[in-house]
């Protein structure tokens, strides 16, 4: 404990210097106003900023991205409570009560209990991720590849179970994503695999386009033709306080929100959506009045808002404490970090305690800048909506279009947003999650070679996986999540079965 | 015909073509897996989700019930990314995101020509001075010196 306040002091030298803090705060800005936005989320506007991070010092650059990836969780929740609009995905669950309650007048009310609970979740989880990411990191040392590939199944396995739709559907997507993975040289071979001919290939599909096309494009696909917004409500100063009555209520959502979006946030998957959704569902079975969830109950503001930041720095203990991208954005930063010649891994605490414990300090500090920002200049930033959507989304398509071309600078990028846009707009219309698709085309290159290692390790044989005691854990929890989430399905056919029994019977009677 | 249907059917014709296009790499053993087995077995994978989808699909919204009021404005958006993707590096971002910004807003919004003149180039010129001048963002120039 002495240790790690002492680390915290060295982090809190780092973050408090006047360039980080500077970094930090400029993240938060940008990180607010793209979640703000509907259609640019915290992806589009990290990409957009990446190659600015690559002149500066690794710590700065790292502070200046997850400052963005956090204050768009802030952001989201702006319009999502004020318009219906959620700013970002992990918003959406937002929408429902928080625009009730805009319009019962308790706008202001909700705008405050988001901040808040974000503020309290995003606070709390980085304690957990500092206690937890050094001890999992020196746990880590002893994975190999049997145990990387059970962990990557895992969290493929864990998003379907936990995804809003259909499992077959999730399952299949994610099988998408895998196979879009393979795309580019194969790594214990060099095989170039599906690349027709296209040099840009070689490294695979980057998971930037694709993501920013399926979620991002996609989004302007489908609003771009719809009746126009409604009008922005600005909420007043005064009204921002929340009654004595609707603070009880937040407690307890806000508590839960946050362990479970932390929990689900280590977990590899798109956490922070998934994370909102399961917070409100389970805020509505436990509330004494489930029927007042769509209605303006405050606990369905609460409980999401804190379970998506704490999901955030969830997200972060798989990729600084093992290297392993939980999502979209720590595979960017993951990315970002290496530019700086800094590799993510179990090694990298003990390497870089600068940087590592910098990263928490400049966290405490983006909540608080982000708590500050979001209260009282609430007003300011909704008046970007104010910009009728006509000439708001051709602008965001052109942020869009800049942020995939400058990763790589190709326009094999900016194609390959398009074809995933055009993607996301059908599997949208038909009712496919796209979350999954991205994580599979993000797992499937550590997925594979991390499959072939462990055969190549056994000589060939499947009894690795079975063998090595983390490696299995980590598969039984996987197939015991694949089983629960095809119980229904399996209970239905049981239940077909009693029928068709029950109809052989009577046509005995009958007989 | 549901839309569970018709996707289901989609995802077994693109597993189909992946076992196809995985001909021309090795497939190894099951023991020693080459550059086409995992591939070939995601694709299996897909083709069997794919079928289940075709058959366990018909509580799924009818096909003909799917809402595509949208779709000008859609194919508008993606011939303008499509047109980025070529025009990018030939005509330079300013000029390509001027065309763009034009196109969506006079001719696909119907707004006024002061609105559409001014929201252009000041996104186009005002973005390019942000990104590529302050922020050192490499980007296009193009071939007229803008």
């Amino acid at each position: 404990m002495v240790e790690t306040l002492h680390n915290l002091y060295i982090g809190f030298s780092v973050a408090l210097s006047p360039n980080v803090l500077l970094y930090a705060f400029v993240g938060c800005v940008i990180g607010t106003l793209v979640g703000v936005l509907p259609g640019i989320g915290p992806l589009a506007g990290i990409s957009l900023l990446l190659p600015a991070s690559f002149g500066l010092d690794a710590t700065s650059a790292i502070v200046l991205l997850a400052g963005i990836y956090y204050g768009a969780m802030y952001g989201g929740s702006t319009t999502s409570i004020l318009m219906r609009i959620p700013g970002e995905a992990a918003s959406v669950m937002t929408c429902i009560d928080g625009y009730e309650m805009t319009r019962k007048g308790r706008a202001g009310a909700a705008l405050a209990i988001a901040a808040v609970g974000s503020y309290v979740a995003g606070t709390v989880s980085v304690v957990a991720l500092m206690l937890l990411a050094p001890p999992l990191a020196s746990f880590a040392l002893r994975f190999g590849p049997p145990e990387y590939f059970a962990l990557l199944l895992l969290g493929l396995l864990a998003l379907a179970y936990m995804s809003g739709g259909s499992i077959l559907k999730s399952l299949a997507m994610a099988t998408l994503g895998l196979l879009l993975g393979m795309i580019g040289i194969d790594p214990m071979t060099g095989f170039f695999r599906f690349s027709y001919g296209l040099v840009e290939l070689g490294d695979g599909i980057g998971v930037v386009p694709v993501a920013v096309g399926l979620f991002g494009l996609s989004e302007i696909l489908l609003t771009a033709g719809q009746p126009t917004a409604p009008a922005v409500k600005k909420p007043r100063l005064r009204e921002l306080l929340p009654s004595r009555e609707e603070w009880r209520d937040s407690l307890w959502p806000i508590g839960r929100g946050t362990v479970l979006g932390f929990l689900i946030g280590i977990i590899p998957g798109s956490a922070h959506i998934i994370s909102s959704f399961v917070s409100y569902a389970v805020e509505r079975r436990l509330s004494k009045h489930p029927e007042r969830f769509g209605h303006g109950a405050i606990e369905g503001v609460a409980g999401p808002e804190s379970a998506n930041n704490s999901a955030t720095s969830g997200a972060f203990v798989p990729m600084l404490a093992l290297g392993v991208p939980s999502g979209p954005i720590p595979a960017v930063m993951i990315a970002a970090m290496m530019v700086h010649g800094i590799s993510p891994g179990p090694l990298l605490i003990a390497q870089q305690p600068e940087l590592f414990w910098g990263f928490i300090a400049s966290m405490y500090v983006g909540n608080v800048v982000l708590l500050i920002l979001n209260l009282p200049l609430v007003g300011i930033f909704v008046n970007v909506l104010k910009v009728p959507y006509p000439l708001l989304y051709p602008a965001i398509l052109i942020f869009c279009v800049l942020g995939v071309y400058a990763v790589n600078g190709s326009v094999v990028d900016v194609g390959i947003m398009t074809a995933m846009g055009a993607l996301g707009y059908v599997l949208r219309k038909f009712d496919f999650e796209t979350a999954p698709v991205v994580l599979g085309l993000i797992l499937a290159p550590m997925m594979e070679m991390s499959f072939r290692q462990s055969l190549s390790m056994s000589s060939g044989s499947y009894g690795i996986f079975i063998n090595r005691p983390i490696a299995l854990v980590m598969l039984m929890v996987g197939l015991a999540l694949l089983l629960l989430s095809i119980a229904p399905w399996l209970m239905k056919t049981l239940d077909w079965r009693q029928r068709f029994g029950l109809a052989s019977g009577q046509e005995k009677e009958g007989m | 015909m549901t839309t569970d249907r018709v996707s289901g059917a989609v995802l077994v014709l693109l597993a189909l073509l992946v076992i196809l296009e995985s001909r021309y790499y090795p497939l190894g053993t099951f023991r020693l897996p080459g550059p086409a087995f995992v591939p070939v077995l995601l694709a299996v994978l897909l083709l069997i989700f794919g079928v289940l989808l075709v058959f366990t699909s018909s509580r799924a919204p009818r096909f003909s019930s799917v809402s595509w009021i949208e779709w000008r404005h859609a194919a508008a958006i993606l011939a303008a990314c499509v047109f980025a993707v070529f025009a990018t590096e030939r005509l330079g971002y300013r000029l390509t995101v001027l065309l763009i910004l034009g196109f969506l807003i006079k001719v696909v919004e119907r707004r006024g020509w002061v609105e559409t003149v001014v929201f252009a180039f000041g996104l186009a010129f005002g973005s390019f001075y942000l990104f590529f001048t302050l922020l050192r963002v490499p980007l296009p120039e193009g071939p007229f010196g803008f």
